[in-house]
């Protein structure tokens, strides 16, 4: 049996300090409900646990209508959806907050462990790329900003450094007539992982999308920014063609695998089908919002 | 026959409490896990990461020298079992097999096999040293599909194995010699399917494919052991059946079978899959090397890998049938995965493939093939889900055909009283047409389907269930309540069911029966809390040993009133003379004076009993397919099942749904996913897919009461039919939605979707 060290800092500098003194061995700790279930299963080993709960500002949740939203890496999902102000504002991430797992997972799992776990399959990460999320970083060199959509690099791999860690994830305050959505496929309605998933945010101008984001969870090493397929609509009506063309677009950008969870055929099938759906519904949110 | 109304029951048909209850929804109940010695190791089971290898050596020097490790065991510290039959009453094993399966003597033959064992003082340790194992295999090509298996080039599992044939089902069988992965081939025969064919005005002939599916009970195997000085053995377990764990134990480690004594603890869930023995085998060895009381658990991924789901299959069925409607031939083959050791349960499949309908012509040829997957065990009407699935999909495609409606068409083909199965056997009285009546009858049936892709589909089931042996005893307590000593596990609620037969008898409420659990050592035999028999069979000892007890009482009562013993009469819980009429004791007021008439009265009584009563059932489902992701939404369930009298209809009720819940998780989603190497890769509960409460519709169940003449409170088996009908009736459903016939369990979305692919590019070819 290999012992760990759990430690609890405070501060940020403290938790830098923890995480810089083990290097690889260390690893943060936020709602737990990846990293406990792949230490048990032997699938990750650490010498250190660094939880970030009792920090502070990772725990902060701050909205404004002008200056956006802004989600301390530890803050559990059930935080955000039960807030109705963030609900109304930031529709994807309230699509993805309240499926993550179920109640009993909500009341633990944070955005900021489901993204820096960078499984492909995250369900809040498309939705996060799809509202333009920030993430903000600390380390031992200081602050530094991230897109969200450059945050993942391999499955389980991320551009955080040796003694760097999550602070939180900010969001631009959406813009008039802004609407966005979050979808994944599981065989199931609940406790799955998604066999393909789709995130879309627009910004209308009467008829017109002049803004769209369309982001793609499970059909890649990393979730996927499909900048094309938010280029297709942006200029356009959001005809049936025009939708169709984005979700080939988005369907170009999938690099899916076969395996347990469906075949590559069969995923690229459901990003072009949850695209649609994902930006129908984005858009009649624009027109409610 | 009295109908359940004519009986006037006052206890039966009531819906008591649970004795169990309380400790249940506290918490207080204790589990095998919860059940602790002093001085208790922890042993866990090193398994094979191959699904087919030679095991070379076994080096356990560095685990032994491990600090805190007191024992390690391999398959050579079993004794080499007698290559003999034994009955475990549902499948059949033979004890080279069993010795073999629980711990691997030269060959690992799945991935999961046992191959060593370790008992330390922890579990962390017991872990650490599993990793300080060992083990050099030479891997083989593993084989892993039953008609891949069947290939004559095929590599063997057992390469000593030869085929046993049985012609029909009476026949001793003859060995064919044949060095093969089949190991046994039965044929069933009635009439001439041939000529049925030919007087077929329709014919359908389809494959089906279904995939390996686990029992999925929450509670893991688990067992406490303690191998004493004396050689007695005491094990405290998870069992559905103790008795006949305790005769498998006495097999394999060859020690007689009155120095082994089981206690059941509370069970959570078994579904056939607690009827064989696993770690109790090496938890007793690892006990007598280390002189201390050993405990295991097995984690989840250990019971998908390394228990006994149900088999997979591939099969072939045809059937016929007339302009009007009459099904004149049936014809099926039958391939049931094994797993690594032979004892599939592809002859109760064949027995009840046909059996809900009357057909004059039947052939069915079955084969029993061992692959590289764990052996299967028992999993609720074992082997008919799939035989029914394959058959209730080819009678839906004639009825269409026929354009008759599908219920109509069951109805008029079903088989009744006196009708023969293919195995020549005349059904008894029971409730086949009944059932379908019943659904016909329903909102259900009559309601519209409110939108489009959407499908209803029937489909029936028969399980012929079994009888086996039960002993009972009562003791009658001196405030007028009885104490009712039982030998089966309770599963599903038997406690209350058995206390309430009890109660009937005596005519006093089911809360003054006071039921208990017997380890081996105090009670008589009793058969497995399986084959929906548990019920069944103990009510016909409770009728006998409560029938004792009066004749007791009466006797007391005759002595008080000084009179003879045939003027006492006994009815509705009074004792009364016949002579005069002011003479009356309740049971209470007569168990009161037991003790100034001559003592207490307890009576025990042990019975075999035949006419286990057979169960039919036709399930309706309702369901809306997503044409584009394929997903499957149950909309709406409901099924009617003939149950005998049903004792305890909540509990009655909670087989019929858990049953049809099983059956939808079967047909849509579960599976064991195997990569080519013969690794299962899918064996968490987040990966195996089991429904969810948000996957399941309200599944109503409609108890048919056609009571068992053969038993004396009227019951038949209820617990297992209700999985039998859920396949076929879903595949239909989805038929009925988007117009695909799906030939493959489970009908996953992704294969749905293919499906409807593949149909629209036939018709873009075809116009
Ligand atoms: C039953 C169950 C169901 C689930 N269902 C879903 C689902 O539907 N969809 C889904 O996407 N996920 C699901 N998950 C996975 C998990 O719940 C989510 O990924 C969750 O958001 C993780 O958050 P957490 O706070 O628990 O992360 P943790 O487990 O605490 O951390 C996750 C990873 O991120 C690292 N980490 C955490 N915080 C930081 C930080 N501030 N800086 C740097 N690294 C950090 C950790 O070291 C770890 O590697 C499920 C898990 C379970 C157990």
């Amino acid at each position: 049996m290999r012992p760990i060290e759990y430690v609890a800092p405070t501060t940020v500098e403290e938790a830098v300090a923890a995480l810089v003194e083990k290097g690889e061995a260390a690893r943060p700790l936020a709602g737990g409900t990846d990293i406990l279930v792949q230490l048990r299963g032997g699938r990750r080993a650490v010498d250190r646990i660094v939880d970030v709960k009792k920090i502070p500002e990772l725990n902060e949740l701050s909205y404004d209508p002008q200056s956006g939203l802004r989600v301390g890496a530890a803050v559990p999902c059930h935080r955000i959806y039960e807030d109705d102000a963030i609900a109304e504002a930031y529709p994807g991430l309230m699509d993805a907050a309240t499926l993550i797992g179920g109640i009993q997972i909500q009341g633990r799992a944070s955005l900021g462990g489901n993204l820096c776990n960078a499984a492909p399959s995250g369900d809040s990460i498309p939705a996060l790329i799809a509202h333009n999320a920030i993430a903000e970083v600390a380390g031992p060199g200081g602050r530094r900003d991230v897109p969200v959509e450059d945050f993942c690099t391999a499955p389980g791999r991320t551009v955080l450094g040796p003694g760097e860690f999550l602070v939180a994830m900010r969001m631009p305050a959406p813009p008039a007539n802004f609407g966005a959505s979050y979808l994944r496929f599981i065989p199931r309605n609940e406790m799955d992982i998604a066999v393909a998933g789709a995130g879309a945010s627009v910004v209308m101008d009467g008829d017109t999308v002049t803004e769209c984001r369309v982001a793609l969870a499970s059909v890649a090493p990393t979730p996927v920014f499909a900048e094309e397929a938010g280029a297709a609509l942006v200029g356009k009506a959001p005809s049936d063609e025009a939708i169709a063309e984005a979700a080939q677009a988005a369907r170009a950008a999938a690099k899916p695998i076969s395996d347990m969870r469906g075949t590559a055929e069969y995923r690229t099938h459901l990003v072009g089908v949850l695209t649609t759906r994902a930006l129908r519904n984005a858009i009649q949110r624009a027109k409610e919002a | 026959m009295t109908t359940v109304e004519e009986r006037n029951y006052k206890v039966i048909g009531t819906r008591p409490i649970r004795h169990d209850g309380a400790d249940k929804v506290t918490g207080r109940a204790i589990y095998g896990i919860d059940f602790h010695l002093t001085g208790e190791l922890w042993g866990k089971i090193l398994r094979s990461p191959h699904a087919h290898a030679n095991i070379v050596r076994i080096d356990t020097s560095k685990a032994e020298a491990l600090p805190g490790v007191r024992a390690v065991i391999t398959g050579r510290d079993l004794p080499v079992a007698a290559d003999m039959e034994i009955d475990d009453g549902e499948t059949s094993l033979n004890t080279m097999h069993l010795s073999n399966n629980v711990m691997a003597h030269r060959k690992a033959l799945y991935r999961g096999h046992a191959v060593a064992a370790v008992a330390a003082d922890n579990q962390h340790i017991a872990e650490d040293a599993l990793a300080l194992i060992e083990v050099e295999y030479e891997v083989l090509p593993p084989v892993l599909i039953g008609r891949d298996a069947m290939k004559p080039d095929a590599p063997l599992l057992h390469p000593e194995q030869t085929t046993k044939t049985m012609a029909y089902r009476f026949d001793p069988g003859t060995d064919t010699g044949d060095k093969s992965n089949v190991a046994g081939r039965t044929e069933m025969r009635l009439g001439d399917v041939d000529e049925g064919f030919k007087n077929a005005d329709v014919i359908v002939e389809r494959e089906f494919t279904t995939n390996w599916v686990h029992q999925g009970y929450i509670e893991a195997q688990n067992a406490t052991v303690l191998w004493n000085n004396d050689d007695s053995i005491q094990v405290w377990n998870s069992s559905q059946g103790t008795f006949n764990q305790r005769q498998l134990m006495a097999e394999i480690l060859k020690h007689p079978v009155s120095k082994i004594r089981i206690t059941p603890q509370e069970i959570g869930g078994g579904f056939g899959g607690k009827i064989p023995v696993y770690l109790e085998v090496p938890a007793a060895v690892l006990s007598k090397k280390s002189g201390r009381p050993v405990k295991m658990m097995m984690t989840r991924a250990e019971v998908f890998e390394g228990t006994g789901p149900a088999s997979g299959s591939q099969m072939v069925c045809k059937m016929g049938a007339t302009r009007d409607g009459k099904i004149t031939a049936a014809y099926a083959e039958l391939v049931f995965e094994a797993g690594a050791f032979p004892g599939s349960a592809v002859g109760a499949g064949a027995q009840g493939m046909f059996t809900t309908y009357n057909i004059e012509n039947v052939l069915i040829h079955a084969y029993d093939v061992v692959v590289n997957k764990p052996k299967s065990a028992a999993y609720r009407s074992p082997g008919t889900p799939q035989t029914c699935y394959a058959a209730e999909s080819v009678v839906d495609e004639l009825a269409k055909k026929l354009g008759i409606d599908p219920l109509e068409f069951r109805i008029k083909n079903a088989a009744r009283e006196g009708d023969r199965r293919a195995d020549g056997v005349q059904h008894p009285i029971m409730g086949n047409t009944e059932c379908m009546e019943a659904l016909k009858a329903t909102d259900h049936y009559k309601s519209d389907l409110g939108g489009p892709n959407r499908g209803r589909g029937v489909a029936s089931g028969y399980w012929g269930n079994a009888g086996m042996p039960a002993s009972c005893a009562v003791s009658i307590n001196p405030d007028g309540t009885v104490s009712l000593a039982e030998g089966s596990p309770d599963i599903g609620g038997s406690r209350v069911s058995l206390a309430m037969m009890t109660a009937e008898s005596f005519g006093i409420p089911a809360e003054d029966v006071i039921p208990s659990i017997k380890d081996t050592d105090s009670i008589g035999y009793n058969g497995l809390t399986a084959g929906s028999s548990t019920t069944l069979r103990n009510g016909v000892a409770i009728a006998q040993v409560a029938k004792q007890a009066v004749d007791l009482m009466r006797a007391r009562a005759a002595r008080l009133w000084e009179t003879d013993v045939d003027n006492v009469d006994f009815a509705d819980g009074v004792f009364f003379s016949k002579a005069e009429s002011e003479l009356k004791l309740t049971f209470k007021e007569m168990a009161g004076k037991l003790m100034e008439t001559g003592g207490p009265i307890s009576t025990a009584a042990s019975v075999a009993p035949r006419g286990a009563g057979p169960s039919f059932s036709t399930h309706m489902v309702d369901v809306e397919v997503d044409p584009e992701t394929g997903k499957v939404e149950v909309l709406k369930y409901t099924a009617a099942q003939d149950v005998g009298v049903a004792i305890h209809p909540s509990y009655v009720e909670g087989q019929v749904q858990g049953g049809a819940a099983q059956g939808i998780g079967w047909a849509l989603n579960e599976e064991y996913f195997y990569d080519g190497d013969g690794r299962m890769v899918n064996s968490s509960y987040l990966d195996y897919r089991m429904p969810t409460s948000l996957d399941l519709p309200d599944i109503d169940a409609i108890l048919v009461q056609v009571p068992n003449p053969d038993h004396p409170f009227g019951v038949r088996g209820v617990a297992e039919i209700s999985i039998v009908p859920p396949l076929g009736a879903l595949a239909n459903a989805i038929e009925a939605a988007v117009g695909v016939r799906m030939q493959e369990l489970p009908m996953a979305p992704h294969k749905i979707v293919k499906a409807l692919w593949d149909k629209e590019s036939e018709s873009n070819g075809a116009g």
